[in-house]
């Protein structure tokens, strides 16, 4: 907020204005007086229900999750110094999946509601042990990335056994729409199962902006500036995990967020790490909103996934901010 | 400053530093000299404590917080990672002095502003430094270090890649630090830089300090033979000390 007051004001302005939208844009067709009283008074009318119990943890869980992701995006390109590095790299997204297709398969998803969700985070939690016991703690940022494709490699070829191996179409299907990530009929029990372990992960990853300041100067120089490698790179992991693996648990795998968020803002921050960890959070809540409100926009009757939406908009993104890159000689 | 006893550093089986014991006192500009594959680096990275290492280094037993108080380090891999403006590249060099999330103090402008006036870097403030010429980052890297304001600085080949004009200036800089009660050691392979500008000169031969002394002393013929396989025009001039290798010995 200090540094650039004027752009984290826009940003702020634009998550408040997107959330509105998100609050008052669905199917059932509310006039937006109406929803926000019924919202305001919680009462047992069917209009309340629609926007305490579906709409309100939508908007809630768009606004976390996006945030998560922008803030893991800026933070993992901060730590590798490298602007294609994303969140999903250290594996804790795939594994968190594989954990969700698992339950899915088993039946645990549908035996009892949070039987997907906590499947995903158990997943997500064997993924940060491997990739610390093949990391440990000295090892450099190479390790940890070589560390982090082997078990999204790992899990990747899990996932694909599962879907390999299961008896029906039907099951196949349901795994793989879920994969596409989604936050279609997510209730307050998913909010409220995502929110203390989102919180701890920005609190951690909040926390990384001096370190990751430091490190433009290479892992050397860091290091004699008085900053704890061993340290940040252990905040970097749990902050991720925590974050990515919730987000993942209750909304499927959200691609191209962590990705591009933090490269479209770097510009406005001066591509200071530590300014751009706040600004890609409100950046990442932002582009989650307005995608989630496009796929009730666009295709209403069609169910068009969040994960699609994402990548649709975040891939030719990414391929035009090459393209400056290119045009700029770098 | 620094002290180092019987430092020695092993990578698998080959020692690459041997026994190294000395002392860098206040108000010394020490040249480390040597050739390819000497030490140099190792030497200087072990003393921060950034190798596993035998031995004692006055600076690696230091807390990390307080070893950045103590020392500034220049690592010869020029990174710059982001197009940040070149001020606020050379404002990390506070970061040691800053408690955690407070502003730059009048106190660390000022010492930001004499950085960028030493290596004359007005004119390029709010430049993008990653996207300035190698010299020129060379520069602003070294007005990071100058900006840590420690009482001691470890560069590695701070002078390559610098124009003739800029490498002497940095020469001064750092005689100047010296001048004022710090000390400095560089790694350098300009024999006559360090002849000129060095209050003392360590030479390094695989692994070992093979001559320690003023550069008069050190830029022998033998020594200049034996560990760099050169002859040299070793001369005092009205100018100051002069060293123009020449040929090399077969």
């Amino acid at each position: 907020m200090r540094d650039h007051p004027g752009l984290m004001t826009a940003l702020l302005a634009l998550v408040l204005a997107l959330f509105a939208a998100s609050l008052l844009i669905g199917p059932a067709g509310i006039a937006p007086a109406q929803a926000l009283a019924a919202l305001l008074r919680g009462d047992a009318t069917a209009e309340a229900l629609v926007m305490r119990e579906i709409r309100l943890p939508r908007a809630l869980l768009a606004v976390m999750i996006g945030a998560s992701l922008g803030l893991a995006g800026a933070a993992m390109q901060g730590y590798l110094r490298n602007p294609l590095a994303e969140p999903g790299l250290i594996g804790v997204s795939g594994s968190a999946a594989l954990g969700a297709v698992i339950a899915l398969q088993t039946g645990l998803a549908a035996s009892f509601a949070l039987g997907l969700p906590l499947a995903a985070l158990a997943g997500a939690a064997l993924a940060v042990g491997l990739l610390l016991a093949l990391a440990g703690p000295r090892g450099g940022s190479l390790t940890l990335i070589l560390a982090g494709i082997a078990v999204s490699a790992l899990a990747g070829a899990l996932t694909a056994l599962v879907l390999n191996l299961s008896p029906n179409p039907f099951a196949a299907a349901e795994i793989v729409f879920w994969m596409m990530g989604s936050l279609v009929d997510r209730s307050m029990t998913h909010v409220w199962l995502a929110l203390p372990l989102m919180a701890v992960g920005w609190v951690l990853l909040a926390g990384l902006g001096r370190g990751l300041d430091a490190l433009t100067l290479g892992e050397d120089a860091a290091e004699t500036l008085g900053i704890s490698l061993t340290r940040l790179r252990l905040m970097l992991v749990a902050g991720t995990a925590c974050v990515v693996g919730a987000g993942t648990a209750v909304a499927g795998a959200i691609g191209f967020v962590g990705l591009v968020v933090p490269h479209i803002l770097r510009p406005f921050v001066g591509a200071r790490p530590s300014a751009l960890l706040p600004a890609s959070a409100l950046g990442g809540a932002a582009m989650l909103l307005a995608a989630d409100v496009a796929v009730r926009l666009v295709l209403p009757d069609r169910d068009l996934k969040l994960g699609v939406v994402t990548a649709l908009v975040g891939a030719p993104l990414f391929l035009h901010l090459i393209w400056r890159t290119r045009a700029e000689g770098l | 400053m620094l002290t180092l006893d019987a430092l020695t550093v092993a990578r698998g089986p080959c020692t690459v530093l041997a026994d190294v014991s000395l002392t860098v006192g206040a108000g010394e500009f020490v040249g480390l000299i040597g050739p390819n594959g000497a030490g140099k680096t190792t030497l200087m990275r072990a003393a921060l404590g950034l190798l596993p290492h035998r031995g004692q280094s006055s600076l690696a037993a230091m807390p990390a917080q307080a070893r950045a108080r103590a020392v500034a380090w220049m690592p010869q891999s020029r990174e710059i990672a982001w197009p940040v403006a070149v001020e606020t590249l050379i404002a990390l060099g506070r970061l040691p002095h800053l408690p955690r999330g407070a502003q730059l103090a009048p106190a660390d402008r000022a010492a930001i502003d004499a950085a960028i006036a030493r290596m004359g870097l007005e004119s390029f403030r709010t430049r993008a430094a990653n996207r300035l010429s190698g010299g020129e980052q060379a520069r602003v890297l070294i007005a990071r270090v100058l900006a840590q304001d420690t009482p001691l600085i470890l560069a590695d080949e701070p002078a390559a890649g610098l124009d003739p004009a800029h490498q002497i200036t940095l020469m001064r800089a750092f005689a100047a630090e010296a001048a004022a009660g710090r000390s400095v050691v560089a790694s350098l392979h300009d024999l006559g830089l360090a002849a000129r500008h060095c209050t003392r000169i360590i030479a390094l031969h695989r692994g070992r300090v093979a001559a320690d002394g003023p550069p008069a002393q050190v830029l022998s013929a033998g020594l200049l033979a034996e560990v760099f396989h050169i002859t040299a025009h070793v001369a005092q001039t009205p100018h100051g000390p002069v060293c123009q290798p020449l040929e090399v010995i077969r």
